[in-house]
């Protein structure tokens, strides 16, 4: 199970740090979702990972699971949640103010549409 | 008197949902109440300094819940420095953007601001680690409103750079405390200073690598190279009334910075020992030379002002990277010094730019304006604040930062970065000054009808600071060494936090 969620985590963030670095802003918010999932999931690891047991007190249990990272993982999920709705409306709002969804938010230098000039130009000297 | 300790986190919690309400944030009602929630904070801030500067460390527990199991509140010489010059900036900032009618041009300033100030007086009274990351946040989520109050497109599209990047920093501060949790298995840094002094030697790598993290979050917060690329275009596009509240924005990254390192990855912490040691001067010499070349380079006043914000943060990070308690001690006078002249140079920057009307705070010459004059002696008392030249603090802030390096390895290099970082902000500051003020010409700029008489007062009133600062600078200097004794001298603040038997809580766990 610890090899299981090790890489699973690891997987996420690698993930979320590729899509973190594209230019676009929408893989930009899909990379901030992803990088939030790998830490929520890092965060409850931190308490250990246990099987069938209960996080509260009860009389006839002997053995706990640890039941603080849970509910830091419940706050930064909250706050993850409520910055990610924040993300998408402030992109939303640069991409319809300015017809532009680059991160550095200048159309001049776009480079696909460079690369699609480039490409036409390599086909008509074929 | 403990109970003072949460008025300034409370009172702008409530005020700011009660200016939210929308007969309120439509009437006067909300300047109203938002002027008088900052002065209630500056007062009982004051009171809470006064308190602390005999040295007392005054704890309250949340909820009742005695640490390390609640979250405690601490406040201690540095903390209710921290608070007082959070409020007093926050006074003169809402003073100026209320007169210049900055409030006005959209529909949320007043529970914005409150809610910025309740997130950087939470983050510098908290004694919990993961209740840091939350008081950041509301102050990140309050500053993401500001810094886009008024709007336009060139300020959205900054804005998106500027949420992405805290929303990376965030999720590095959130794996830096779960490895600090799953090592020492607490969040109260008292509580953790006394577990990682005792951890296994097997432990301690991972807790080096926690604290770099921790340390390398907080240095994106203030701006340290090479994680500074995203505050220029941030505080040049924002209103400059909010970039000069932004000021104190990169001292809530250095006050964790000391506070963390010292407290918690202090000189029993073994291989995490002072961990950030070895990078951060380095990287902070850099970081002055950055934003000072940066002002030479401005084509503008507001991005002068944000890279002499830079550069100002730079400086005050050398001194604190050198973890001596001199160096420590000289920080905390220019701490004060750094943030109030930040605030100064945006204000006198918004001032200008209503002035100047179409050329806005272009460095071009452009035509004369109404108060020219006055606007720049105040300039010009500005740029020697933020240049650091005598006779104003800066100069004796940067005079004790060369002198507590006088011992260090690198002190060639130290003295080097130091002294050419201000020649070049002299170099920036004075080819502004003369490119805006001597070379206006042509018929005077017409006055916009929205001008109020009192404008600048918000802007003296801030340079009677620095002013002050240099003139009360021995005890200034005093506070700044004890308040650095008291740091350093971690058992009373762990047994304030803990009780007066720390171990006791052992047998609980």
């Amino acid at each position: 199970m610890e090899f299981l969620v090790a890489s699973g985590i690891g997987v996420l963030t690698a993930a979320g740090v590729y899509l973190t670095l594209r230019k676009r802003t929408f893989p930009v918010v899909l990379g901030i979702a992803m990088l939030s999932y790998a830490i929520n999931v890092f965060l409850f690891a931190m308490g250990r990972l246990m099987v069938d047991r209960p996080p509260i007190y009860g009389k006839d249990v002997a053995e706990y699971t640890d039941p603080l990272p849970q509910a830091l993982v419940l706050t930064a999920i909250v706050i993850s949640f409520g910055m990610s709705a924040f993300v998408v409306v402030l992109a939303l709002r640069a991409y319809l103010e300015s017809g532009s969804d680059h991160v550095d938010g200048d159309p001049d230098d776009a480079p696909d549409h460079e690369d699609v000039l480039a490409r036409q130009q390599r086909e008509d000297e074929r | 008197m403990s109970d003072l300790i949460i008025v300034p986190i409370l009172l702008p919690a409530i005020i700011a949902a009660v200016c939210l309400v929308r007969v309120v944030r439509l009437s006067q009602l909300a300047r109203l109440l938002s002027g008088a929630s900052t002065l209630v904070i500056l007062a009982s801030a004051l009171a809470l300094f006064l308190s602390a500067k005999d040295g007392n460390i005054t704890i309250y527990e949340l909820g009742d819940w005695p640490a390390p199991f609640g979250i405690v509140l601490v406040l201690d010489r540095l903390s209710a420095l921290m608070v007082l010059l959070t409020s007093v900036l926050g006074v003169v900032v809402l003073a100026h953007a209320v007169l210049t009618g900055l409030d006005r041009r959209g529909m949320h300033f007043h529970p914005l601001f409150q809610f910025q100030l309740l997130g950087l007086n939470g983050s510098f009274l908290t004694g919990d680690l993961f209740n840091l990351f939350v008081f950041f946040e509301v102050l990140l989520i309050a500053s993401y409103g500001l810094m886009l109050h008024g709007q336009g497109q060139q300020r959205l599209h900054a804005g998106v750079k500027y949420v992405v990047v805290n929303l990376v920093g965030s999720t590095l501060f959130l794996i830096a405390v779960g490895i600090l949790y799953g090592v020492t298995g607490t969040l109260n840094m008292a509580d953790m200073a006394l577990r990682v002094a005792e951890a296994p030697m097997g432990d301690q790598p991972l807790i080096r690598a926690g604290a770099q993290l921790l340390i390398a979050v907080f240095a994106l917060k203030a701006a340290l190279l090479p994680l500074h690329l995203w505050l220029p275009q941030t505080y040049a596009s924002t209103s400059p009334a909010v970039a000069a509240l932004f000021a104190i924005l990169t001292k809530a990254g250095v006050y964790p910075i000391i506070r963390v390192t010292v407290l918690i990855f202090g000189a029993d912490a073994g291989v995490a020992a002072f961990a950030p040691v070895g990078w951060m001067l380095p990287a902070a010499m850099l970081t002055i030379l950055a934003g000072y070349v940066g002002v030479l380079a401005a084509r503008n006043l507001r991005s002068l002002a944000a890279f002499g914000v830079i550069g100002s943060t730079g400086t005050l990070l050398v001194a604190v990277s050198l973890f001596t308690p001199k160096g420590i001690a000289a920080a905390l006078y220019y701490m004060p010094h750094s943030v109030l002249a930040g605030g100064l140079v945006f204000l006198v920057t918004d001032l200008v730019r209503r002035g100047r009307g179409d050329d806005e705070d272009h460095l071009r010459p452009g035509r004369p304006f109404a108060r020219i004059g006055q606007v720049s002696v105040l300039f010009m008392l500005a740029a020697i604040a933020l240049a650091g030249l005598p006779p104003l603090s800066g100069f004796v802030g940067k005079v004790l930062i060369l002198d507590a390096s006088a011992g260090a390895a690198l002190m060639p290099w130290i003295w080097a970065a130091v002294l050419g970082g201000t020649f070049f902000a002299i170099l920036g500051l004075a080819r502004a000054g003369s490119t805006l003020f001597w070379k206006a010409q042509g018929e005077p700029a017409e006055v916009p009808p929205t001008r109020h008489p009192f404008e600048t007062a918000p802007a003296w009133f801030l340079l009677a600071l620095v002013a002050g600062l240099t003139i009360f600078a021995g005890p200034m200097t005093d506070y700044a060494g004890e308040t650095t004794t008291q740091l350093f001298e971690r058992t009373p603040y762990i047994e304030a936090v803990l009780g007066e038997a720390p171990r006791q809580a052992e047998g609980l766990r």
